[in-house]
């Protein structure tokens, strides 16, 4: 059996960072990684990028040297992605933040409000309530995020971290303040439209993990294969007909419903920002799978049905 | 923040001139994928191709009326700063006092400013190479000063201060858009490049004190009025102090001023030093 010569060279220096020689045919990109961080332990696998071309697109993991187009000496450029950090970790961090800061301003704790109001409870049934609502939704995304979801990413760069969980406590003070303030204010149609809130946002909160287990059950555990996603016997999964991305459609009404139970101007800013950036990831994957399958239903739109 | 303006069009125009036009790519970075979209890790690819688009991105020269129109915004602004330079050393040499000054010119200041706007819709069309979001950050700062502190908050109109960041502003805006004006028509006499990448090396720090001290001056009279703010009870459970984000937008000077400021000072290296290499060569 032919064994293959690897030599690593800095994609911006051209500089010869490491020489493999006997590499089986058969390796995989993720091999020669590990191998690589033997010589520079500092730049662990996952944040290399090792791609054929210093301006070229990264090598899958799963890609085997034999079949890329490289003769029996192979060269790969290297970018280091900086230091990375688990989606896990990540999801984790951030879901957890507002779930826990919610509730200090919930129970009143102190230097939030005046002193007197330390500790005192809200007389208004709907503070209660959202209270309820905005940690099951969060309870939820920790769930989900340790038994539902298949990430066909391991990490993402570490200053994500920071930037999301900023995004992710700010907002949730933000609007924690004001619903559980002793001058809240409850809705003007009182518990008519509280009533409502609560359907959309029950209604939206299981559409969004019927949606997540649907996809989970597209992908085999382990695996990072891609298919499309179709409509199954649960009815919350209909949405599929309409839209590519309907996890995003039920999370926006959620909030929505949160919105209008807690009549407070600053979830429904919350909303709008969350909606902005779901339509932005909702468009780029509703492209990506308009790119890889031929066949894909042409009714659906990216986030919202027939409009955008 | 006429900092914003400098690093901004610095930004742009560090390589050739104005008329190779890059159009924006939008990259999906990495495989987007079904159940973990969130979050897209992708930032730091986006952020390289935003770099590597001008050299690797599809260019494409533009449109015979897209470059009058570009060429006509960029001489009316120059005149439109040109206008309010004179009327204020005119203002000057006749009154002797800085009293007053804002007053006599506020009509032309707030027009030009704002017509400004149409700078981010030039980045929008495409027309102009640079980022919506970085033009939407300078103009707005610009808008900021001028409507929501001079324009609202009287008081200030006097103070030193404000003719500080006026002769700042009206420097380095006639400089920026004679620049343009010249690389859209592919005549750049050199001075004007030398203007444009070394008299920010004053004009921003100056620009800069002239806006905080601005802001710190209205501050007294805002809290005192209680002006812009809305207060708590309220039907949308919203509250906002003005006061506070006052001070608040004169903290952001702090991590904001140094990295502008370095960004054009390597801006400057490379375009003055690139120059001088050329030459070299010849």
């Amino acid at each position: 059996m032919k064994h293959y010569e690897v030599e690593i060279l800095d994609a911006k220096t051209r500089e010869k960072l490491c020489f493999l020689d006997k590499v089986e045919p058969q390796a995989t990109i993720a091999e020669i990684k590990n191998l690589f961080t033997k010589t520079h332990p500092q730049w662990y696998p996952a944040r290399q990028s090792l791609r054929l071309d210093p301006k070229g697109k990264s090598l899958k993991d799963e890609d085997v040297l034999q079949k890329l187009p490289v003769g029996t000496t192979a060269t790969l450029y290297f970018r280091d992605l900086g230091a990375q950090i688990s989606w896990v970790t990540v999801f984790l961090t951030e879901y957890a933040g507002p779930l826990f800061i919610y509730l200090l301003f919930y129970f009143r704790v102190p230097f939030i409000y005046g002193h007197k109001y330390d500790f005192t409870s809200s007389r208004h049934s709907v503070v209660h309530l959202a209270c309820i609502c905005h940690s099951f939704h969060y309870v939820k995304r920790l769930l989900e995020t340790l038994f539902v979801h298949r990430f066909s990413h391991g990490t993402m760069p570490l200053r994500n971290i920071f930037k999301n969980c900023t995004y992710y406590w700010g907002f949730a003070a933000w609007m924690a303040y004001y619903i559980n303030h002793p001058l809240y204010t409850p809705p003007t149609y009182g518990a008519q439209q509280v009533k409502l809130a609560l359907a959309i946002f029950v209604i939206c909160q299981l559409g969004n993990f019927s949606i997540h287990m649907a996809l989970r059950d597209l992908r085999p555990a382990g695996s990072k294969t891609r298919k499309i996603p179709y409509p199954t016997k649960n009815p919350f999964t209909w949405l599929f007909l309409l839209v590519s991305c309907p996890n995003y459609t039920y999370e926006v009404g959620s909030w929505i419903g949160f919105a209008i139970m807690t009549q407070c101007l600053p979830v429904a800013l919350f909303s709008l920002v969350g909606f902005t950036q779901m339509t932005i990831w909702a468009k780029g994957k509703h492209r990506s799978y308009l790119k890889e399958f031929r066949d894909y239903p042409p009714l659906r739109m990216p986030i919202v049905p027939f409009l955008l | 923040m006429g900092r914003w303006t400098e690093a901004a069009s610095a930004a742009r125009s560090a390589g050739p001139p104005a008329t190779p036009l890059v159009l924006s790519a939008t990259s999906p970075g990495c495989a987007v994928t079904m159940a973990s979209s969130e979050e897209d890790g992708s930032n730091g690819g986006a952020a390289e191709a935003g770099e590597e688009k001008e050299a690797a991105g599809r260019r494409r020269r533009l449109g015979f009326l897209a470059t009058a129109w570009l060429a006509f915004y960029n001489i009316a602004m120059t005149a439109g700063w040109l206008v309010l330079a004179v009327a204020m050393v005119r203002f000057y040499m006749e009154k002797g006092t800085h009293r007053g000054l804002y007053k006599s010119i506020q009509k032309t200041l707030k027009f030009f400013q704002t017509f400004a706007l149409l700078e981010i819709v030039h980045c929008l069309i495409g027309i102009v190479p640079t980022s919506v979001l970085v033009t939407g950050v300078q103009v707005s700062s610009r808008i900021f000063m001028v409507w929501l502190v001079t324009h609202s908050i009287k008081p200030v109109q006097n103070e030193e201060s404000v003719v500080l960041f006026l002769v700042s502003w009206t420097v380095t805006e006639i400089t920026r858009y004679s620049f343009y004006t010249f690389s859209l028509l592919d005549h750049l006499p050199y001075f004007i490049k030398w203007a444009r990448y070394n008299f920010f090396i004053i004009l921003y720090p100056v620009g800069v004190a002239g806006e905080l001290l601005t802001i710190y001056a209205a501050l007294p009279y805002v809290k005192k009025t209680g002006m812009f703010s809305i207060r708590l009870p309220n039907k949308y459970n919203v509250s906002f102090d003005y006061y506070y984000f006052l001070l608040i937008t004169m903290a952001s000077y702090i991590p904001l001023f140094p990295q502008l400021y370095f960004h054009m000072l390597r801006q400057r290296r490379k375009v003055l030093h690139g120059e001088v290499i050329i030459e070299k060569d010849d």
